[in-house]
């Protein structure tokens, strides 16, 4: 059986980094970028997996497990701050959010 | 063509396709199950390379409970797509070529560089699900108990804040 | 200390208390002038030269008793640059103790004299506070005059020489604010003035002669100086003494610088006794003294030394002999027995020149200050008619003048106390014998000695004058015979004029003796001008005898007339017989003019009618202040105005200052420094830092947007490059 070289986990990784990152770039909606950015943390946890068990250590597996409990963390507070912007500014586009203009 | 390689490559167009069309989608709840999607399709990756407690937290915690948060906050905010503006018409397309070269670069260094001796353990190896939940169990629990605690406190002040958040308003709103 | 033992050593240590004593006189009546009574003033003044007097004695009897040996009292180094080597040492020598002597008897007395007259003048000319001064500057002459004779190098000399003539010019124009007559006027002070630039043309040739000493001899001083005189070329001491010359010219007041002398009549009586009769003007004869072995070494100079004494001589008799004021009558005498005096150095004959130089400062003294007794008391008889009659007095004036010149008028209209009124216009005296008999002795005593009728002093110096002329020079004794005729001529006139007739004015005949702090010094210089001639006699010659030690005598050689070779112990009967018989001829002249049918009040001179034009020569100075005027001082004064004017303020001023020098500075500073490097290059430079700065900020800003998707863009776009550039590492 031939196995699946580790470079096609990592082109995958790469290429679904790569949407998660031009999802964050073009699309105008907040919950959209949010969630572009949670692709993209998969597509690191894809990587590190795939490295983990190419050198078979468990490290890469702990760390992950430790990503997406981060992970959780961060949607939650993320999305109780985006309800907080909606609230303000009735909208969650975030081309309206640019009072930072100078 | 082996059975592996043909299972990889038709998950990997399912991920890139459903990471793509929740890219692409103008419908808010659209996104969310493409994401949920691709979630599971990466949660399979996992189980191929021999990491099933992380597919099992994987599908759990991210397309469980995260991706169902986003739908409640999807449905609070409305799922409407946004007014068409011209703002920053340049960004696009300038946008998606980095994007491009990103992914060249990237691709480029991991492959080259990173160099990773072997091939993936076998699937019979670890399709013991006791074995490597043990193992993880173990690993865990002795060599990383720190920042498992830590992440536990994380999880907890994380849950706090966000009530904390909507908390306040409401009290400002009273006084 | 023994007696004996100060004889050796002799009081050569007091020096420098020749000049001390008179400075700190001059000190203590400026310091504490103010808080003294006039008294106490004139009794430190007094006491001050006095003591300089004493310190003179001593220093003459210490000369004496070293066998007339000569001493250097080295007191202050001075200048030392280079070659030259100037100290202030004092020299005591048998010539310089007779001029000490002179200068400090005669000074004392006139000192004391003086707190007489300046008492009444300060009243008479209504300024009490300038009493004071004059003291001040009495002092400061006398301490002056003794650096000039105590001066042991002729550096040393001049410097005295300078003071005197700043003392001079301080005491001539005393009253500077007025003239003679007390109105306000810029005379007193332009007479001041004339003296001191005409004394300065002197003092210019006394330094070209002490320039080309010093290039000749190497040193001022009197001893190397002299010792030196054979090595040198006679072409230089000709020129040295021919410029020495004009130095004495200046200030002994020979032709032709002596113009400033009759017009110095302007400051007080005393100054013009001391200074301009006794002291002063003989510095230039005592210069030509000290500078004996100089001149006796170049012929020619003596020549023109001797001539030059001897013209003026006769000049300044002819003037005195035509002029109306006392004290004009007394200048020009003056400067006629100077050229006596200069004439007979110039021959020769220093013991001669030095013992009319003596016995003229005896006589004169007295005539001046008697002069000055005489217009107090006209001054005293004017203020005494003006209290009693108060405004009636004009009247009782017209009585007594017919208004022949303009000063009648101005005293008509003009009549306040001694205003206007001339009191030393012998036209306006006469018959002052019976009002004032003491002066009129004083001064008949003087007349007689000046005169030279024997045995006054006068008699005994001019016949020795007038000896050595015979012999040596006789185109300078008939010059000096005809002057000596001359003299007792005007002399005459005076006496007659002013002490007998009838008063030709109010004032004359109420005229007031003057109290005894003004007489008493005049009596002791009349014993003096008596028995003066005592100095020098015939066969005792104890002048010759003192002097010789310093001054070395040349005995002319060559053939003279048998009748002049006869010697009475150095006295030639022949010349001294035609010497009184001319003198006692000239009086009777005079009797008979003026004597014998005195003058009425506003006749004119009896010799103006005779003589004519000369007389009116005589009478307005031969008109030689007019030709300086014409010749020297119009042109200069032109050119000055034209200098000032046109080159000083036209030129460098408006144009090389204003114009070139400041236009250019003001363009620089304001067009090309201002407008074009300051305003257009460096503030432009400086503004357009700020304005490129907020430009480039400007467009700066625009990346922040406040667009999350262009900082996420730019975000991307920095970690492309870095990962390109680490790959392409």
């Amino acid at each position: 059986m031939i196995s699946v070289p580790v470079n096609y986990y990592i082109i995958l990784s790469a290429i679904l980094f790569t949407i998660g990152v031009t999802g964050v770039l073009i699309r105008r909606n907040a919950l959209i970028i949010f969630m572009s950015i949670e692709l993209m943390l998969n597509a690191s946890n894809l990587a590190i997996v795939a490295f983990s068990s190419a050198i078979k250590s468990f490290s890469g597996q702990i760390f992950v497990f430790f990503v997406i409990a981060v992970a959780a963390a961060e949607v939650a507070v993320g999305l109780a701050l985006i309800v907080e912007i909606f609230k303000s500014k009735r909208s969650i586009d975030v081309d309206q959010m640019s009072s930072l203009k100078g | 063509m082996t059975l592996d390689l043909a299972l990889f490559l038709v998950l990997a167009l399912v991920a890139v396709a459903t990471a793509i069309g929740m890219l692409l989608s103008q419908n808010a709840v659209y996104s969310a199950l493409f994401l949920v999607l691709n979630f599971t399709t990466v949660a399979i990756f996992y189980l191929l390379l021999g990491a099933p407690f992380i597919a099992m937290s994987q599908i759990t915690v991210y397309a469980g409970a995260i991706m169902v948060l986003f739908l409640f906050v999807i449905m609070l905010l409305g799922a409407d797509a946004l007014p068409k503006t011209q703002v920053l018409p340049w960004q696009r397309p300038l946008a998606i070529f980095l994007a491009v070269i990103l992914a060249a670069e990237g691709t480029y260094l991991l492959v080259t560089k990173a160099r990773p001796t072997g091939n993936i353990l076998q699937p019979e190896v670890t399709v013991n699900t006791m074995d490597n939940l043990r193992e993880m169990g173990i690993v865990l629990f002795n060599q990383y108990l720190l920042p498992f605690e830590v992440t536990s406190i994380l999880l907890l002040v994380a849950m706090v804040g966000a009530i904390t958040l909507n908390r306040r308003e409401k009290r400002e709103r009273k006084s | 200390m023994h007696l004996s033992e100060t004889v050796n050593i002799g009081f050569f240590f007091l020096a420098p208390w020749l000049v001390f004593f008179p400075v700190i006189g001059l000190l203590i009546n400026m310091i504490f002038g103010h808080r003294f009574s006039e008294t106490v003033i004139g009794i430190v003044a007094s006491l001050a030269s006095g003591a300089a007097f004493v310190v003179s004695v001593l220093l003459a009897w210490s000369v004496a008793a070293g066998g007339g040996e000569a001493m250097s009292v080295p007191f202050a180094q001075w200048i030392h640059i280079g070659a030259l080597n100037l100290d202030w040492t004092f020299r005591v020598d048998s010539l310089s103790a007779t001029m000490m002597l002179v200068v400090s008897g005669v000074g004392t007395l006139i000192h004391i004299y003086a707190i007489g007259y300046m008492h009444e003048d300060v009243r008479f000319k209504n300024d009490v506070g300038r009493f004071q001064r004059f003291f001040i500057f009495l002092n400061l002459f006398i301490a002056a005059m003794m650096i000039l004779v105590s001066g042991d190098s002729y550096m040393m000399l001049f410097v005295g020489w300078e003071g005197v003539g700043l003392c001079s010019f301080l005491l001539i124009g005393f009253w500077y604010e007025m003239d003679t007559l007390g109105r306000s006027s810029w005379a007193n002070s332009n007479a001041a003035k004339k003296a001191f630039i005409v004394n300065r043309v002197g003092d210019f040739g006394f330094l070209i002669a002490g320039f080309i000493m010093f290039y000749a001899f190497g040193s001022f001083q009197f001893d190397e100086v002299f010792k030196q005189v054979h090595n040198i070329a006679p072409a230089t001491i000709v020129a040295i003494t021919l410029f020495m010359l004009v130095g004495v010219a200046g200030k002994s007041a020979q032709l032709p610088l002596y113009v400033w002398l009759p017009d110095a009549m302007a400051g007080p009586t005393p100054v013009s006794a001391l200074i301009h009769a006794a002291t002063m003007v003989t510095a230039g004869v005592y210069l030509v003294t000290r500078s004996a072995p100089l001149y006796s070494a170049v012929p020619q100079a003596q020549n023109i030394v001797a001539m030059v004494g001897a013209v003026t001589a006769l000049f300044a008799a002819t003037i005195a002999a035509g002029q109306y004021d006392i004290k004009k009558v007394l200048a020009y005498s003056t400067i006629s027995q100077l050229g006596f005096m200069v004439a007979a150095v110039g021959m020769g004959a220093y013991v001669a020149g030095m013992f009319h130089l003596i016995t003229h400062a005896f006589f004169k003294a007295l005539l001046f200050l008697s002069a000055g007794s005489v217009i107090l008391g006209m001054e005293r008889g004017h203020h005494h008619l003006a209290h009693a009659h108060g405004h009636d007095d004009h009247k009782t004036k017209q009585k007594f003048k017919k208004g022949k010149h303009a000063e009648s008028k101005e005293e008509h209209h003009e009549e306040e106390h001694g205003e206007v009124f001339d009191p030393g216009d012998m036209r306006n005296m006469g018959g002052l014998r019976k009002t004032m008999p003491v002066t009129f002795w004083l001064y008949m005593i003087g007349t007689l000695a000046l005169a030279g009728i024997f045995p006054f002093a006068g008699f005994w110096s001019k016949d020795e004058i007038l000896l050595d002329a015979a012999k040596a020079y006789p185109v300078a004794y008939y010059l000096l015979a005809v002057a000596a005729f001359f003299t007792a001529f005007y002399m005459g006139r005076q006496i007659w004029m002013v002490f007998f007739g009838e008063a030709r004015h109010a004032a004359a005949a109420h005229a007031e003796e003057s109290p005894r702090v003004m007489t008493v010094p005049l009596m002791v210089l009349a014993a003096l001008s008596v028995l003066g001639g005592a100095l020098n006699l015939p066969g005792v010659h104890t002048l010759t005898n003192w002097l010789e030690h310093t001054v070395t005598l040349v005995e002319h050689e060559g053939q003279v007339a048998s009748w002049l070779d006869v010697s009475w112990g150095g006295l030639n009967p022949y010349v001294a017989l035609l010497s009184t018989v001319l003198a006692l001829l000239a009086i009777y002249f005079s009797w008979l003019i003026y004597g014998r049918n005195p003058l009425k009040a506003g006749q004119i001179d009896p010799l103006k009618k005779p003589l004519g034009a000369i007389f009116t020569g005589m009478e307005n100075k031969w008109y030689v202040d007019e030709i300086y005027q014409a010749i020297i001082l119009t042109p200069y004064t032109k050119i000055s105005y034209f200098l000032a004017d046109v080159i000083d303020w036209k030129f460098w001023h408006d144009f090389v200052h204003e114009t070139v020098i400041a236009g250019t500075y003001n363009w620089i500073s304001n067009i090309a420094l201002n407008d074009y490097a300051d305003q257009k290059g460096i503030d432009a430079f400086a503004n357009w830092l700020g304005t490129a700065t907020q430009s480039f900020s400007a467009t700066l800003r625009k990346v922040q947007n406040g667009f999350v998707r262009s900082y996420a863009l730019s975000v991307l776009l920095g970690v492309v490059f870095i990962i390109g550039y680490l790959i392409l590492k």
